[in-house]
């Protein structure tokens, strides 16, 4: 190792008036770590049922400017999406990322939707994505990146609509954590894990809020209300 | 047979000896109105802010060491300023935080010392005072007052009872006024633009009287306020609670201006 | 940066008297406080946070070997590197040696202040590489040649009319009867500007908020995006970070969020949160080929143990800034370098050193505001008053004011002639001000005088009256 780094950590456990922590201490920080403890989590959402969950999701996504749309079963997301689209004007050419979570929803039904799947690109206008969870406390949807979900996808077009099904909102982030150790295993987490709470802003010019600084200058969430996947 | 009456020291402050000693005859007359029995050792001279706002500790210690003599015995000490009662209440005790037998009487020390307004309302538990006030006031928290000693419903509380007296609040009462005792001396062009920041808020509320809590305070708002022709009565909140507004013309003003 | 803090009453002055800056400290005043304030009014338990929040930085200080060590073995676990950095000239070396590694002609950067520590532009330039500010604000000032103002708002110096006239100067392509009044065309304009930018870039710099030990992670916290283009579309992702940044568990890091946003800007939750995990997975279609790890020292180990460990705590919010009342008179560059502002009042003197930075910890009226937002609940005045004891022992203040002040402690400790000191003072004073009440100017106090009157005393002292009261009384 480094000769800085070796000179970095004792400059740290001279200040600290100690040297390495011994056995003992190491197995019980190792043990802190491994517990995954809580601290406190507010009450705002974790005190209300699931439903409740959702409705506070969906307000506090308002709040920051999503938009947001229920629907009521898988098969009309294509319908919301395109409705989503044409009342705002906006291209009807959208990019998908392969996400099996949005294989079974019945895209073929609305012949106008173009829909190619995979990587965004520059000139992609619209994108759709599925989500990995969402937050209720403050309306943040939790992304992850793998394979069949590429970051880029939620930062380069104008426009993002994310799928989200009712089953998939939950009360904090550290819902999410235990979520994302129990689909991945404890502390393997993919590259990128994105919370987003609303469309891209600035307040850099005057502190005045402008949307679309660099990312989507949209967020639309089509949230499906059945629940289970497709 | 009737409890013994309480034992105050008074610590005078020493902007207050110097510059306006209403607001000592103030605080006197509330305290006995109250109950008290107020004695004002003649050994104070002032709690050592100056000296420990620039880094001088050794003279702090002298001068604070002055002040446990002093005020040995009281059972409580009362300060007419949130910024010196700060002082002793929060700081001195970690001053004399190497020395076990010091630390322990700034302890003591600190524990009987109250601002006069928290004192009066939270231990007095007073709920209202005999005054009479004409006019429209408005309230400037003090600094440490308000953060060091957590005063700020009090004094509204006891002035919302003097008859005649109505309150405006504030814009941005909390924010400093920009006295900071050295502070207003070592950088003083950013102190008077602070001050005229706050003339303007004071000036906004349409009050014709400003109140607070700490002579240093007052006397930078004042200033400011009499600079600009401002015509806004500036006194310490005591002068009011004690009645006392006939005797003295306002801080700043003249003989002639008195109202 | 060459600091400028020596010359911080030259530097206010000049504060003082730009009408531009005072417009837009006049827009801070009235926007950061009532946000905070109003994001704390929705969340009961952000006091409790708080203390949590505290306890377990402290606990992190106390560990801070352990947790390092921890983090580090993650991020190579997950395929990373970490590079340990004592000064920012190693820290500079070591980003510039992966950009030549990965013969890169650009980098963008997402905002970090580390980086302007250790004043990474310039030497990248220098060499060859050209560095890309992607946060708007510091694109902003990037291309006016400053330095920010502000941590979290790097141009909040600026109005937009110097905003528009930067890009104008700037911007080659920018069609001349194109209007940039407003805020809005002045965003769209740099957004399309920088989304070549990133496209074209071969490695991101980014800055941390927080390091995970437990995974490895590094996060940034960002509203616009910026960081997030900047870490994903290159062949690189290098994370600039100072060493106490690291938390134990993504719990640990999810309080520590609720604390940031509201105490920043006031928001529940900032728009994008990210975690970054090593490089992008084999089967990954996007993200950086490599992921490196820069950390800083800079002095800090050495803090530890100190009396400034608790600034140590610091999670960089900004409200400290936001509700300072000097910060508000004279703007962010008056403190003379990257870090202003109560923190920066701090920080700075323990960076560049109390010879350069004496004047910060002194241009404070301890008016103790930024403690009192503070979501780590660093005593900062407390430690303003350290240097100010540092200095006092090294004689660094002014000797007028020295001599003075000493002289006042004389006569202060000895009561007797203190009393006829005060007698005579308020007597002389008294008499010549009380015909009006107040003095348009006195000697040895023109500093006051110049822009306010000093009222006058009564013209007789407390304890003097005290004493014949006494005697007079039944």
């Amino acid at each position: 190792m480094s000769e800085a780094r070796e000179q970095i950590l004792g400059t740290l456990r001279r200040s600290l008036k100690r040297g390495r922590l011994d056995a003992g201490r190491r197995a019980e920080l190792e043990a802190r770590l491994a517990a995954h403890r809580r601290n406190l989590v507010p009450a705002r959402a974790a005190a209300l049922d699931h439903a409740g969950q959702v409705e506070l999701f969906v307000r506090m996504a308002e709040e920051v400017q999503t938009t947001v749309a229920r629907v009521a079963s898988a098969a009309e997301v294509p319908a919301a999406v395109a409705d989503y689209l044409s009342q705002r004007n906006l291209p009807s050419r959208l990019v998908m990322t392969p996400d099996p979570q949005l294989d079974g929803i019945p895209w073929s039904e609305r012949p106008m939707l173009e829909i190619r799947r995979g990587r965004a690109e520059d000139a992609d206008q619209v994108g759709v994505t599925a989500a990995f969870a969402a937050v209720a406390e403050t309306g943040t949807l939790m992304l992850i990146s793998g394979p069949d979900s590429p970051t880029r996808n939620n930062f380069l077009p104008d426009t993002h609509v994310v799928v989200l099904r009712r089953d998939q909102v939950m009360a904090s982030y550290e819902e999410g954590w235990s979520r994302l150790r129990a689909a991945q295993g404890a502390g393997a987490l993919p590259r990128t894990v994105n919370f987003i709470t609303g469309p891209s802003r600035t307040g850099d010019i005057e502190q005045r809020l402008e949307l679309g600084a660099h990312g989507p200058r949209r967020l639309h969430i089509v949230l499906v209300d059945d629940g289970a996947a497709s | 047979m009737p409890a013994p009456p309480i034992r105050v020291g008074l610590f005078v402050t020493c902007l207050v000896d110097l510059f306006r000693p209403s607001v000592g005859f103030a605080a006197v007359k509330l305290l006995e109105a109250a109950g008290c029995n107020v004695e004002v050792p003649a050994s104070q001279t002032c709690c050592g802010q100056p000296a420990y706002n620039s880094g001088d500790k050794a003279d702090t210690k002298a001068i604070a060491r002055q002040v446990l003599d002093a005020f040995e015995g009281f059972d409580y000490v009362v300060v007419p300023s949130g910024s010196c009662g700060g002082m002793i209440k929060r700081h001195y005790p970690d001053l004399f935080a190497d020395d076990p037998a010091l630390h322990q009487r700034a302890q003591h020390l600190a524990k009987r010392t109250y601002e006069l307004v928290s004192f009066l309302a939270d231990v007095l538990k007073l709920e209202r005072v005999e005054a009479r006030y004409d006019g429209l006031a408005t309230y400037h928290d003090s600094c440490s007052g308000l953060r060091e000693l957590g005063v700020k419903e009090q004094p509204r509380r006891l002035l919302r009872s003097v008859a005649g007296l109505r309150l405006a609040e504030l814009p941005g009462a909390e924010i400093c006024c920009g006295f900071g005792g050295t502070f207003c001396i070592k950088y003083p062009e950013i102190s008077d633009r602070m001050v005229a920041d706050k003339a303007a808020d004071i000036a906004a509320t349409g009050a014709d009287t400003l109140l607070a809590g700490d002579l240093g305070c007052l006397l930078n708002m004042a200033g400011k306020l009499s600079r600009l022709g401002k015509d806004v009565r500036v006194r310490h909140v005591a002068e009011v609670l004690a009645d006392m507004t006939e005797a003295t013309p306002p801080i700043g003003a003249g003989p002639a201006e008195r109202r | 940066m060459q600091p400028t803090s020596h010359a911080f009453k030259a530097n206010a002055h000049q504060a003082l008297g730009n009408a531009n800056l005072q417009k837009a400290l006049g827009l801070m005043r009235s926007g950061f406080p009532g946000r905070r304030a109003a994001a704390l009014a929705r969340l009961p338990e952000f006091e409790a946070l708080r203390e949590q929040g505290k306890a377990l930085k402290d606990h992190v200080l106390e560990n801070l070997d352990f947790y390092l060590e921890t983090f580090e073995q993650n991020v190579i676990a997950r395929g990373g590197q970490v590079h340990w950095c004592r000064t920012p000239q190693e820290a500079r070396e070591t980003v510039l040696a992966i950009c030549r590694r990965l013969d890169a002609k650009t980098v963008t950067k997402g905002k970090t202040m580390i980086a302007e520590e250790i004043a990474l532009n310039d030497y990248l330039e220098q060499h060859g590489v050209t560095p890309v500010e992607t946060d708007l604000g510091e694109y902003i000032i990037q291309i006016r040649k400053e330095y920010p103002s502000h941590i979290i708002a790097p141009a909040l110096h600026l109005v937009k009319e110097q905003v528009a006239e930067s890009f104008r100067r700037t911007h080659r392509d920018l069609d001349p009867d194109r209007t940039l009044e407003e805020a809005p065309t002045l965003v769209a304009e740099a957004r399309a500007v920088l989304r070549q930018k990133f496209l074209a870039a071969d490695v991101g710099i980014t800055g941390a908020n927080f390091c995970v030990a437990e995974t490895g992670s590094t996060i940034i916290v960002t509203n616009e995006g910026n960081g997030d283009l900047t870490q994903t579309l290159t062949k690189a992702h290098i994370v600039l970070a100072s060493l106490e940044k690291v938390v134990p568990t993504l719990e640990d890091l999810s309080t520590l969020l609720r604390l940031l946003a509201r105490s920043a800007t006031g928001q529940e939750f900032s728009t994008y949160t990210t975690l970054s995990t090593g490089p992008r997975r084999p089967e990954d279609t996007d993200g950086p080929g490599e992921f490196h790890v820069v950390f800083l020292d800079n002095g800090r180990s050495a803090m530890l143990g100190t009396e400034f460990q608790d600034m140590l705590r610091c999670i960089r919010c900004g409200a400290c800034m936001n509700h300072c009342p000097v910060y508000a008179t004279v703007g962010g560059h008056a403190y003379g370098w990257v870090y202003p502002g109560p923190m920066g009042a701090v920080l700075t003197p323990t960076l560049v050193g109390v010879d350069e930075a004496g004047h910060l910890p002194n241009a404070s009226t301890f008016c103790g505001r930024c403690e009192s937002v503070c979501p780590m609940k660093i005593p900062l005045p407390k430690m303003m008053r350290h240097w100010r004891e540092r200095e006092f022992e090294r004689r660094l203040s002014a000797a007028t004011y020295r001599y003075s002040l000493r002289l006042w402690a004389f006569v202060a400790s000895r009561p007797p002639l203190y009393r006829a000191a005060t007698a005579l003072a308020s007597r002389l004073l008294g008499w010549i001000g009380r015909p009006r009440g107040r003095f348009r100017s006195l000697p040895l106090a023109g500093g006051w005088t110049q822009g306010r009157d000093m009222p006058a005393p009564e013209g007789r002292s407390f304890m003097s009256l005290w004493a014949e009261r006494r005697k007079t009384a039944p």
